[in-house]
């Protein structure tokens, strides 16, 4: 029995054995292209030590959205951390953030679930006042968020049990992650007021 | 054959063993259901359980419970057609059978130290023994390995039995996809501080599970259903599955980049990913083609109406939940707006029920209906058979419902939180007080209940479906066959 090549039990073998290749093939060109530039120290993702310095999130003409802007000096509870020290402040607040299960509230960069608000700017957040007393809302609320909310849904968010030194690296984490450029997201995003 | 018991002589080795493994997968799906009904009540009743068994601990027992009991629900339906497809007894059946004892103890530790450890400090021991963190693979590092090791053994006894026995085209995609499916979850098994290039990997394990190796995988149960269920030739069948293959990893491998969009990967992911996974929906609708018209060239007559009509809607299920859901918020222009909103939680509803509850619950009625013996499953069953019609209806409309409501949700939040307000703090919560958007969570409650009946009844008529009947299963095959 001859079909008709589009109902070609062995072409459409060959078929998909080719194709499944080939796109395999791209994928991972594309992640050997990828991956340097989402490495750390990169254009798109600032070194660790991108937490001493001021961060903004401004329009950019070119590009036709919100971008992260490295600015002066700023350093995280007025002291200046050496790359080695940034990147264990770091990390040890991104480990907090797994340890807690936060991305099963939040989002990070707009993934995890959607009960309570995006992390990715929570850096820049408004609600925190203004750049002066940001540092020191931020701790009292990561320490006791039940007893500092900030919303009238009747949402709160649970006594995660943090310390003072805890909450410290979960802010260093969230500051080096608001430095990330994220082509935009979250779009029409209005900063805090870093300039008092 | 003892016609009409539940009868364990009826079964084949590897039948026996997939049998246990739907059984926890039922259990799994059920528990699935309740902590959904508690995640979904926390956003309107904020103060249940508050500091108890806070959202991100019902929610994570409620997607981990849906992944674990899919995952054994194909496992167990690999085990199911293993014999009949190779033509001689599982190979290594022992070690199998220890592997679904360990992975299920395996299982209900990680269960106990969610609900009862729930975190722990910032530190690697939490990473190994408590959570890791990470939505949808928040299994601690210890059960990853546990899990590896579990599917390796799966995976020897399904190849292994293949070898030894005849390969078909349907067995080649299956033990090509396994080695794939596996492969992918070690993508998800390593740390980094760097949150881009964690999430890059992870949506690996998650992307390219739930778009490409799960949808080849279910591809296979479903040409091989079709085989059993309507006696479709074998070659027609696997030509489909190639086509399948072909355009499923022709889009959905580089569809991936649809969640490189906005986590700090390059600009050219937004072309690439916007434009392959808008393709994605193609093979889903050549699915609906393909079972309704083999469905209609054998006049609906079928060796098993439940498990066709599930069969069915899995491929409606498939298209409009993952092709038609997946669609609607795929391209960046619109995922600018609606990345991370309850968008993602109607699509994700709609995909992984309809595209893979459907399909196991499915293969749970042919085990049921050998289970008893081979016993008559299509028309005139008694009571007409109600008890599975109706599941049938309160299961899909139910989850339809709560899509629906939560797309009105999603779009509201979209609306305000992110195009008007800008995505501050403040902006997320003025769109989540917002009536229309409270209206939608009660809404998906009410849809919530619908769908816990729907599965209450599932439960009863897997249980008592086939009990004391007398005529066997109608028969299917050849002489209908030549006509397709
Ligand atoms: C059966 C197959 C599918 C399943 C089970 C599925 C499931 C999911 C789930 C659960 C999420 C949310 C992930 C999270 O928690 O962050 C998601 C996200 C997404 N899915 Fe699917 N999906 C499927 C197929 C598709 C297809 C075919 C498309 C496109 C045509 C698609 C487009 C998307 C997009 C764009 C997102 C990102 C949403 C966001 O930005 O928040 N999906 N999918
Ligand atoms: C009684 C029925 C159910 C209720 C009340 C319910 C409730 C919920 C809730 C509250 C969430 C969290 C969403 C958020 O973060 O805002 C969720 C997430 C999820 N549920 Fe359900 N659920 C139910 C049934 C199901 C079923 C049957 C499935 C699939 C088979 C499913 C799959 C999912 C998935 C994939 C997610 C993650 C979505 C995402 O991250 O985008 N659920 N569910
Ligand atoms: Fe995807």
């Amino acid at each position: 029995m001859t079909s008709k090549w589009w109902a070609n039990e062995e072409s459409w073998r060959k078929a998909a054995i080719w194709v499944t290749a080939f796109m395999l093939v791209v994928l991972i060109v594309l992640t050997f292209d990828t991956i340097p530039k989402i490495s750390v120290g990169s254009e798109r993702v600032p070194a660790y030590s991108v937490i001493n310095q001021r961060i903004d999130y401004v329009f950019n003409e070119q590009r036709n959205f919100q971008v992260p802007v490295i600015g002066t000096e700023q350093p995280l509870f007025g002291t200046i951390l050496n790359e080695d020290e940034a990147e264990a402040l770091v990390t040890w607040g991104k480990k907090i953030t797994q340890g807690r299960n936060c991305m099963n509230c939040h989002t990070l960069l707009g993934n995890g679930a959607y009960y309570a608000p995006d992390l990715t700017k929570s850096w820049l957040d408004p609600n925190w006042g203004d750049s002066s007393m940001r540092e020191a809302m931020m701790i009292r609320f990561l320490m006791d968020p039940p007893n500092n909310y900030m919303n009238d849904s009747g949402r709160k968010m649970p006594n995660m049990h943090i310390s003072e030194d805890e909450a410290k690296a979960v802010i260093a984490f969230l500051k080096w992650m608001s430095s990330i450029d994220t082509n935009g997201f979250p779009y029409n995003f209005k900063p805090i007021d870093q300039e008092g | 054959m003892s016609l009409g018991i539940m009868d364990s002589n009826n079964l084949n080795g590897g039948q026996k063993l997939a049998v246990k493994y739907f059984s926890v997968a039922v259990i799994l799906f059920v528990a699935q259901i309740l902590f959904g009904l508690i995640a979904g009540l926390q956003f309107i009743m904020p103060e249940l359980f508050f500091n108890v068994l806070d959202f991100n601990v019902t929610r994570m027992v409620h997607i981990n419970a849906m992944v674990v009991w899919l995952l054994m629900g194909f496992i167990g339906s690999v085990y199911w057609l293993l014999e009949d497809e190779a033509g001689v007894e599982t190979v290594g059946l022992k070690l199998g059978n220890i592997a679904f004892w360990v992975l299920t103890a395996a299982v209900t530790v990680v269960v106990l130290v969610y609900l009862f450890i729930q975190v722990g400090p910032g530190d690697d021991f939490t990473r190994w023994f408590i959570n890791e963190g990470r939505e949808y693979i928040e299994a601690p590092r210890w059960a990853d390995i546990g899990i590896v090791v579990c599917v390796l053994i799966f995976f020897y006894n399904a190849a292994a039995t293949f070898m030894k026995g005849r390969w078909s085209g349907i067995s080649g995609v299956l033990i090509l996809d396994l080695v794939a499916l596996a492969g992918i979850y070690l993508a998800g098994m390593f740390y980094t501080t760097n949150i881009s290039v964690d999430q890059f990997w992870w949506w690996w394990v998650i992307h390219l599970w739930v778009e490409a190796t799960w949808e080849v995988l279910v591809g296979c149960i479903m040409a091989w259903g079709l085989i059993k269920l309507l006696g479709v030739r074998r070659k027609i069948v696997t030509t489909w599955l190639y086509i399948e293959v072909a355009l499923m990893f022709g889009s959905g491998i580089l569809g991936l980049g649809h969640h490189y969009f906005w986590i700090g990967t390059p600009e050219y992911w937004l072309s690439i990913g916007g434009l392959f996974s808008a393709l994605e929906p193609i093979p889903l609708v050549a699915m609906v083609v393909h079972s309704i018209y083999d469905s209609g060239v054998h006049k609906f007559k079928s060796a098993n109406h439940p498990a066709m009509a599930w069969l069915i809607a899995h491929t409606f299920g498939n298209f409009f939940g993952a092709g038609v859901w997946g669609f609607m918020h795929t391209l960046p222009q619109i995922n600018l707006y609606t990345h991370g909103t309850q968008w993602s939680a109607s699509h994700g509803h709609l995909a992984f029920f309809g595209a893979y509850a459907t399909i196991v619950i499915a293969v749970f009625y042919i085990a049921v209906q050998q289970w008893r013996g081979g016993v008559w499953m299509s028309g005139n069953l008694p009571g007409n058979g109600w008890k599975w019609k109706w599941a049938l209806g309160l299961l899909n409309f139910g989850v339809v419902g709560m899509t629906v409501a939560l797309l009105i949700s999603g779009y509201e939040q979209s609306f305000i939180e992110r195009a008007i307000e800008g995505s501050t703090w403040s902006g997320y919560f003025a769109a989540q007080i917002h009536p229309w958007f409270v209206q939608g969570m009660q809404w998906r409650m009410v849809f919530g209940l619908v769908t816990t009946a729907g599965i209450v009844l599932l439960v009863w008529d897997l249980l008592t479906i086939g009990k004391g009947e007398s005529r066997p299963r109608q028969k299917v095959g050849e002489a209908i066959g030549q006509q397709a």
